[in-house]
């Protein structure tokens, strides 16, 4: 296949591109700094990110990844592979550019009568190139660098309202438990380093399978096993972090109510996502379950399935009882969180290719149905409408189109049918079945009908409650009314075109669990 | 493809309403929706299928998709009409049009929404009856919830919060609960691998379940046949799950009663036929028969007598409407070839007389801004005509031959009193005419108080004559009750033939 004979470093063209993009707002910006040209800021930053979308939907169907005829993986190694470019890459590369895209043009309008503009729009995209290069990085040092080049521009991101006492709140908050994290990832590293004596994710399989370290004088792996379970446990940590699950969840509601709302979107579902994507590749590739569990006594997926109950529990309790639209948000983001993690609880079964799948669609739907109720939010800032249920009242009388939207997001997130999310929550649920994970699957529905409460709330505010203050016409503007209705079309175009979105979903968990 | 150009014109048309100026959103409405209406009267004279759509029956305008492959299981876009399926989709096109003309005097605020809203049920609706595949089915099923929602909720009456967040819980949890237990049946089948409802259909009649989570097969057939039944009765409904009708039918505009009780019950009784009493064999239904037929009565009963107490015209028909259901109900559970087509003629029957009953009510309301039966007599003497169709419609109810009440009553009473497999089947039936009885005094003592004698009014208004396009739908419906009490075979014919296979299939209970 043609694409194949293009250079390999040419396969990690979605991040680069990003990158590119980003240096090439650094040009604009060095040669007009005091322009507040936003248009072709937020332009150049969305032409970037849905070109790199392209390029990865590109190589999607082109088949990266795809097993070949000769028994190939069909996955394209850089560097000595220290990134891999598979289909799991390239799945959650076209999630962070469909993101970055649409939080570009809907910034658009929101930022206009901000100053750092052009800072604003390069970090968005530094922090997706971050994301992006975390879907390929196929060695603990490499996904490290890429989760600390997602994590510095995202601080500056949520505390970029300079003015906004809220904003710098956040940020700090943010910064500080960002950094107790890394530094508690890292040192996981150090410890998995110490006991397998390697830090590429497939050596580390073969140590571990292999049961001893030949080099150094060499030493079985049981011996280690309290320090290897330890580097794991760390790890597990640092993933919390970034996809904001328990223990390391409370971060985001925070962050999430004080940051920019565009950022919220961008955080609470291309970083989770990014998240989620290096937990399926260090656990899929680096610590295969059983040889894994002989040498540190427990079965690691045992702490995933405790993971998502509680994260999707507490998520979800905590969000019912909200009365600030965008904590509501940020709350129902870690129950999403927990669904996502039952993708991870159900790996070690048999069909665990399914529940991955399954997980990977829901981050799928959520990067479109999340990203999208925070875009409304953000619009509902622009409006300068308040931030409570009450504010929102009656809204859908003013602005009918935007509102519709917002239905269509909150009852996809609640896993309606007629819409996308309604897929994802019945595959997870029909995955956990498959895996033998009673318990998690009666969580998930339990979850979703009590998430029900608080998404048709916001709905009810929106269009049956009476406005509680007489308003105006309100204005419509166009690049965050763009990003909402596009976010509402895919949501529900995810109904009929649900199909190739499952199967790439499914092919590349099978291939990261062959 | 005819079954999706039905659905998209409805939908289109409901995303271009809903962005149209409210000043033209009805009209649009209307002329969109004459386009399904239209459509489908030509698909019901074209109509060549036979058989049942589950049975191995022929299906008219049929199409199928791969759509979604997840592990071994498959879910594919199947949809198909049959006997019982064709005449449903046409009252559904029928009533929504004329719902749409019947809202142009009482909707007066964010029309564009309304009318768009209404045009999605409608193209729901349509999937709903056309639909086989469970996934399908169920996606147009649960659409249909959220604008019925959003329909009591925002053009509502006074109460109209309380009454569509109970509409929304009651239906969804029902909903819910019939979802688990399809999907545990599916598991359950092993062999099965798709959710297409004939394959389903075939793997039950052929063996049954093997079980699931450890629960064997036979019990696993008959939990998944109560919980379904649970989930469905919740929406026909049938007592005591009925609680929620009253209050979604008092508190929603008056088009939105037209389509609830006109179409929206008739998905639970459809579904009933389609999955309780074709998916399972006999030896399932056996041990639940008696109980149904009780169900059944009571709900003829009881919904009657609840309607003998209420003041609100609305109420009484509301009410009136759960009785209905109960015929409807033991026609099924008769399980003869008069009692199941019999019971899906009064489907399609009822929907018409309700839906008229509901608009003559709403013209009354309209022009009298009250629905109180003491707050008015002799209404007879400023609005003829409208009252005039109430009482006609109220006839229907009553079951006056040569309306179509009449045959569909008359043909379940019939299908019952013989039923082989219902015991006391005589018992049940007499005891379910009496409620004919009460429907009588109900309605005749409404009017007598409302429409006869002097005129006197409460309220203050000037009560004229309504306008054409009130009255004009109701003539439509009175037609067409009319028309299908003289000639009844007109769907009769095909309703019984896609019924034969089920009884034949079945065995005797």
């Amino acid at each position: 296949m043609a694409l194949l004979e293009l250079p390999a470093w040419t396969a990690l063209a979605p991040a680069l591109l990003l990158a590119l993009t980003a240096m090439a707002l650094f040009i604009i910006d060095s040669i007009a700094p005091d322009s507040r040209n936003s248009g072709l800021l937020a332009g150049t930053t969305a032409a970037g990110s849905i070109v790199s979308l392209g390029v990865a939907v590109w190589y999607l169907l082109a088949g990266v990844g795809t097993p070949t005829v000769d028994g190939g993986r069909g996955v394209i190694d850089v560097l000595g592979n220290q990134f891999v470019v598979d289909q799991l890459a390239l799945f959650f590369m076209v999630i962070v550019a469909v993101v970055t895209a649409l939080v570009a043009v809907a910034s658009y309008d929101y930022m206009e009568d901000h100053t750092y503009q052009a800072e604003y729009y390069s970090l968005v995209l530094l922090a997706a190139t971050g994301m992006s290069f975390m879907a390929a990085a196929n060695s603990l040092v490499t996904i490290f660098i890429a989760l600390e080049l997602a994590s510095l521009p995202s601080y500056a991101l949520v505390s970029i309202l300079k003015d906004n006492r809220g904003s710098v709140e956040a940020g700090l908050k943010y910064f500080l438990i960002g950094a107790l994290s890394s530094a508690i990832f890292v040192y996981g590293i150090s410890l998995v380093y110490g006991a397998t004596g390697h830090l590429q994710l497939e050596n580390i399989a073969a140590v571990i399978e292999a049961g001893e370290v030949a080099s150094d004088g060499g030493h079985e792996i049981a011996d280690v096993g309290g320090l290897l379970g330890l580097g794991i446990l760390m790890l597990i940590g640092g993933f919390a972090f970034k996809t904001a699950s328990v223990p390391f969840h409370f971060w985001a509601p925070e962050a999430y109510e004080g940051a920019p709302a565009p950022i919220s979107a961008f955080l609470s579902s291309a970083s989770k996502a990014a998240g989620f994507v290096i937990a399926f590749r260090v656990f899929t590739e680096a610590f295969p379950v059983a040889e894994t569990a002989s040498a540190i006594g427990v079965d690691w997926a045992l702490a995933f399935i405790i993971l998502a109950i509680v994260t999707m529990t507490l998520g979800n309790f905590a969000a019912a009882t909200q009365n600030n639209v965008k904590r509501m948000l940020a709350y129902s983001s870690i129950g999403h969180a927990g669904y996502a993690l039952i993708g991870l609880a159900g790996i070690s079964a048999g069909g665990g290719e399914l529940v991955m799948g399954a997980a990977m669609m829901h981050l799928f739907v959520y990067g479109f149905m999340n990203t999208g109720a925070f875009l409304f939010v953000a619009l509902a800032e622009y409006w300068g409408v308040g931030r409570t249920f009450e504010d929102y009242n009656g809204l859908g009388r003013r602005a009918p189109v935007a509102c519709f939207a917002l239905a269509i997001f909150m009852f996809s997130l609640a896993g309606i049918p007629p819409l996308g999310g309604f897929w994802s929550k019945y595959f997870l649920f029909t995955g956990a079945l498959e895996a033998g994970l009673l318990v998690v699957a009666a969580a998930l529905v339990i979850n979703s009908a009590l998430s029900l409460y608080y998404y048709s709330r916001l709905v009810k505010a929106v269009w049956i409650e009476e406005p509680a203050v007489e308003r105006e016409t309100l204005s419509q503007p166009v690049g965050l009314y763009a990003a909402i209705v596009v976010a509402a079309v895919m949501t529900l175009a995810l109904l009929p075109l649900f199909g190739p979105v499952a199967d790439t979903a499914v092919d590349a968990a099978t291939a990261m669990l062959a | 493809m005819m079954i999706e150009a039905l659905i998209a014109v409805a939908l289109v048309g409901a995303f271009v309403t809903f962005v149209a100026p409210n000043r033209i959103a009805g009209k649009l409405a209307f002329a969109i929706s004459l386009i399904p209406a239209t459509l489908s009267l030509w698909m019901f004279a074209a109509f060549d299928g036979s058989g049942n759509a589950l049975l191995d029956g022929e299906l008219a305008f049929a199409s199928e998709f791969e759509w979604i492959q997840f592990g071994e299981y498959s879910i594919s876009w199947l949809v198909g009409l049959d006997g019982i399926s064709m005449p449903l989709v046409v009252l559904t096109t029928i009533l929504s049009s004329l719902a749409i003309v019947s809202s142009w005097t009482p909707i007066d605020e964010r029309e564009s929404q309304f009318y768009g809203l209404v045009l999605f049920i409608e193209a729901n609706l349509i999937g709903v009856f056309a639909a086989l595949d469970f996934f399908v089915w169920f996606i147009f099923w649960e659409a249909v919830l959220i604008p019925m929602y959003l329909l009591i909720g925002i053009w509502g009456g006074p109460r109209r919060k309380y009454a569509a967040i109970k509409f929304f819980i009651y239906t969804n949890v029902a909903s819910l609960v019939m979802f688990g237990a399809f999907i545990a049946l599916v598991f359950g089948l092993g062999d099965v691998t798709t959710f297409a409802l004939p394959d389903v259909t075939t793997a039950m009649l052929n063996g049954g379940p093997d079980g699931f989570l450890g629960i064997g097969g036979t019990t696993l057939a008959s939990l998944v046949f109560v919980a379904m039944f649970l989930g469905f009765a919740v929406k026909v409904p049938i007592v005591p799950f009925h609680t929620w009708l009253p209050d979604a039918h008092v508190e929603a505009p008056t088009p939105a009663s037209v389509l609830l009780a006109g179409v929206l019950l008739k998905m639970g009784t459809y579904a009933l036929l389609r999955f309780n009493f074709t998916m399972f064999p006999t030896e399932v239904i056996e041990p639940f028969v008696i109980p149904i037929a009780a169900i059944a009565v009571i709900s003829v009963i009881y919904g009657a007598m609840l309607a003998l107490a209420q003041t609100d015209l609305k109420r009484i028909v509301a009410y009136s409407s759960v009785s209905s259901m109960g015929y409807v109900i033991l026609g099924l559970i008769a399980y003869t070839q008069f009692g199941v087509g019999g019971a899906t003629f009064q489907m399609v029957s009822h929907g018409l007389i309700s839906g008229l009953m509901f608009m003559a009510v709403g013209v009354i309301y309209n022009a009298t801004h009250t629905r109180m039966v003491t707050d008015m007599s002799g209404m007879a003497d400023r609005m003829p005509v409208a009252v005039g169709i109430l009482v006609a419609g109220a006839f229907g109810y009553m079951g006056l031959p040569l309306m179509s009440g009449f045959f569909g009553e008359f043909t379940i009473f019939f299908g019952a009193f013989g039923a082989e497999g219902l015991a006391y089947s005589q018992v049940f039936t007499a005891l379910a005419m009496f409620g004919i009885v009460i429907v009588a005094g109900y309605l005749l003592f409404a009017l007598q108080r409302t429409v006869f004698g002097p005129y006197h009014l409460e309220t203050d208004y000037d009560v004229d004559r309504a306008p054409l396009h009130d009255i004009a739908p109701m003539f439509v419906l009175l037609g067409l009750i009319i028309l299908l009490g003289v000639a009844p075979e007109l769907i009769f014919e095909m309703i019984t033939d896609a019924v034969d296979p089920i009884l034949e299939t079945g065995g005797e209970l």
